[in-house]
C-alpha cells in the first residue's frame, strides 16, 4: 500500500531531523580527547572544562543577562505593538505588520554591520545593554507574533462589556485583558529570552572580547580548533530549548483551562 | 449594536499609539543604521550620484561579485527544493495524525527548529565529519575503507541549510494542509479517483499555495545565509553574505560591503514583496 510507503518515509525523515540533536546530545558524555562519533568512552570530563573554565562561565553568564534584559525589553514593547495591531483602529494594519517583521526578513549580516558601524564610533561595542537593545530588535518581531495570536483569541467584547460599565482603560487593561493573555505572555518572554540566547551574527559582531557570547564562543571555537567542550554547551543550549519548550507547553494547557473556565 | 459603539466612544484613547515604542525602536535602530551605513560608506565611492552608481555597476558585474551571486542563487533554489522533498510528506503525515504519533512529529521539527543555528550546524559537522557518525558506519560496514570527503563542499552545505529552514516549511504546509476539506478527498473516492489520481488532481493542488509561500520564505532566508555555508563550505562556497562579513572583517573594505549589501537587501525585499502579496504574514514563523 502507498500509505505505508509514506509512513515508512515520514518515519526516516523524522529521525533525520532529530538525529542530530540527539548526535550533540551523546557526543557531550563522551570520554575522548578529541572529536568522533560514536565515542570510544563515557564521562563527564567536557562539561565540567565548560563550567570549570572562568572563560566560558563568562560567556554563560554574559548570554544570560544578555537574554534577560532582551527578553524584557522585547515582550513589553512587543506586546503594545501587538495589541495596537489587534485592538487599534489604524489604516494599513497588514502593511505595518510587514513593516515590523522586516527584522526577522532581512539578512542577519546587514543588521548586524549596520548596528556595528553606528555603534563602533559611540564606543558601544562590548557593551551587554546595547546587545540586548539590538537582539530586541529581532526578538521583539517574535513577540508581536506571538501576542497577536493571543490577543485574537480574546473576546473583544468582554472589553467592551467592561468599557459599558464604566471601566476605565488601565482597569479593564488590568483585570480584564491581562488575566487572560497571561500565558500568551510567558510564552512571549521565554521565546524572545530563546532568541536572543541563540543569536550569533548580531552578538558577534557587537561582543567585542568582554561580551562573548556561548553562541559567539562556539563560533570562534569552531573557526580555529573544534574542541570537545562544544558539545558540551551544545547539549547545554539544547537543553534551554527543551526547558523552554516545556515551560510553553505547560503555559498553552493553562491556557486552554482557563479559556474553558467561564462555561462552566 | 448601539451599546457597542457607546463602549467604544468611552474608551477615547486610541490603543493603535502604543504601537509607537517598537516604530521609534525599529526606525532608531534598525532603519537609521541601515541607511546611514549605506549612505556613509556609497557616498565615497563616486563624485555625484551617476558615478556612485556606476561604481555599484562595476562591483556587482565583477567576475568575483558575480560568482557569488550566482552560487548563492544556485544554493538557495537547490537548499528550497530539497526542504519541500523532506518537509511535505512530514506536513502531510502531521495534518493526518493525532495523539502519540503527532506529538512525536511535531517534536522532531519544532525542537530542531528552536535550537540555535550554530548547534544545528555544529551537529552536522559531526555527522558528515572526517570522523564522524556517517564515516564511522561505511567504515564500520566495510562499504568504504578511507573515510569520504562529506564536509567542506557545496553538498555540506545544503544539507546543513535545508536541515536548518526545513522547519519553515514544514509549518507553512501543515496550515495548508490542515485547512483541507477532508470531505473533499471523500468526494473525489466516491467518483471512483484512485489514491495518486486524488493526490495529483485534488490534493496537491489545493496545497499549492502553501508550497509557493513556504518555498519563497525558505529561498528568502537562504539567499541571505550566513553561518552555515561559512562553517561547512568550501573555498568555492563563498555565498553573498560570506563576502559581506569577510569584506568588514578581514580587507576592511566598507565601500565594497555596502554594495552587496545593498544587493542583497533590494533582493530580499523584492522578494518579500511578493510574499506579502500572496502570504499570511502573521505565519511567517509558523
Amino acid at each position: 500500500m502507498a500509505d505505508r510507503w509514506i509512513r515508512f518515509v515520514v518515519a526516516l525523515i523524522s529521525v533525520i531531523l532529530i538525529a542530530p540533536v540527539l548526535v550533540v546530545l551523546i557526543l557531550s558524555f563522551s570520554g575522548d580527547p578529541y572529536l568522533r562519533f560514536p565515542p570510544n568512552s563515557v564521562s563527564l570530563r567536557w562539561y565540567e572544562t565548560f563550567l570549570g573554565n572562568p572563560e566560558w562561565r563568562r560567556s554563560l553568564i554574559a548570554s544570560l543577562s544578555i537574554g534577560l534584559m532582551t527578553s524584557l525589553i522585547s515582550t513589553v514593547i512587543g506586546f503594545l505593538a501587538a495589541y495596537a495591531l489587534v485592538r487599534g483602529r489604524m489604516a494599513g494594519k497588514r502593511i505595518m505588520l510587514s513593516f515590523v517583521l522586516l527584522p526577522l526578513i532581512v539578512p542577519h549580516v546587514i543588521t548586524a554591520i549596520a548596528l556595528y558601524f553606528v555603534s563602533a564610533p559611540l564606543g558601544l561595542v562590548g557593551s551587554r545593554f546595547w546587545i540586548a537593545v539590538s537582539h530586541s530588535v529581532v526578538a521583539a518581531p517574535i513577540v508581536v507574533l506571538i501576542l497577536m495570536s493571543t490577543l485574537q483569541g480574546v473576546d473583544p467584547n468582554l472589553e467592551r462589556a467592561a468599557f459599558g460599565l464604566g471601566a476605565s482603560r488601565v482597569i479593564v487593561f488590568r483585570r480584564i485583558v491581562l488575566p487572560l493573555i497571561v500565558p500568551g505572555i510567558l510564552s512571549a518572554a521565554l521565546f524572545s529570552f530563546l532568541a536572543s540566547f541563540d543569536e550569533l551574527i548580531i552578538a558577534l559582531f557587537l561582543s567585542g572580547v568582554s561580551s562573548e557570547t556561548l553562541p559567539v564562543r562556539i563560533w570562534n571555537s569552531l573557526r580555529m580548533d573544534v574542541e570537545p567542550t562544544i558539545a558540551a554547551v551544545s547539549a547545554f543550549l539544547i537543553g534551554v530549548t527543551v526547558f523552554v519548550l516545556l515551560i510553553d507547553a505547560a503555559a498553552r494547557r493553562m491556557l486552554s483551562v482557563g479559556r474553558a473556565a467561564p462555561t462552566r | 449594536m448601539a451599546s457597542i459603539r457607546d463602549a467604544d466612544r468611552v474608551s477615547d484613547f486610541d490603543p493603535a499609539w502604543l504601537i509607537l515604542p517598537l516604530a521609534l525602536m525599529l526606525v532608531s535602530m534598525f532603519l537609521l543604521p541601515i541607511a546611514w551605513f549605506f549612505v556613509r560608506t556609497l557616498q565615497d565611492s563616486g563624485e555625484g550620484f551617476a558615478e556612485i552608481v556606476d561604481t555599484i555597476w562595476t562591483v556587482l558585474t565583477s567576475p568575483a561579485i558575480r560568482g557569488s551571486i550566482v552560487i548563492t542563487n544556485w544554493i538557495a533554489l537547490v537548499v528550497t527544493l530539497v526542504a519541500l522533498l523532506l518537509a511535505y510528506p512530514i506536513a502531510y503525515m502531521m495534518a493526518r495524525s493525532r495523539g502519540v504519533a503527532f506529538t512525536l512529529l511535531v517534536m522532531c521539527v519544532v525542537l530542531p527548529y528552536f535550537t540555535s543555528v550554530i548547534v544545528r550546524t555544529y551537529s552536522w559537522m559531526v555527522i558528515l565529519g572526517r570522523q564522524g557518525l556517517i564515516n564511522s558506519l561505511l567504515l564500520w560496514t566495510g562499504i568504504v575503507d578511507e573515510p569520504v570527503a562529506m564536509m567542506y563542499n557545496t553538498f555540506a552545505v545544503v544539507v546543513g541549510m535545508a536541515y536548518v529552514l526545513l522547519p519553515y516549511l514544514v509549518l507553512t504546509l501543515y496550515a495548508t494542509m490542515k485547512g483541507i476539506d477532508p470531505s473533499l478527498l471523500r468526494a473525489a473516492r466516491g467518483l471512483g479517483a484512485g489514491g495518486f489520481y486524488i493526490f495529483r488532481r485534488v490534493y496537491l493542488p489545493l496545497t499549492l499555495h502553501g508550497v509557493f509561500s513556504g518555498c519563497l520564505i525558505v529561498f528568502i532566508l537562504a539567499i541571505g545565509f550566513f553561518i552555515t555555508p561559512a562553517l561547512m563550505g568550501g573555498p568555492s562556497d563563498v555565498m553573498i553574505a560570506m563576502l559581506i562579513e569577510r569584506e568588514v572583517e578581514l580587507t576592511l573594505n566598507w565601500p565594497l560591503a555596502a554594495i552587496m549589501s545593498l544587493f542583497l537587501l533590494v533582493v530580499t525585499l523584492v522578494l518579500y514583496s511578493i510574499y506579502y502579496r500572496f502570504a499570511n504574514i502573521e505565519r511567517m514563523m509558523g
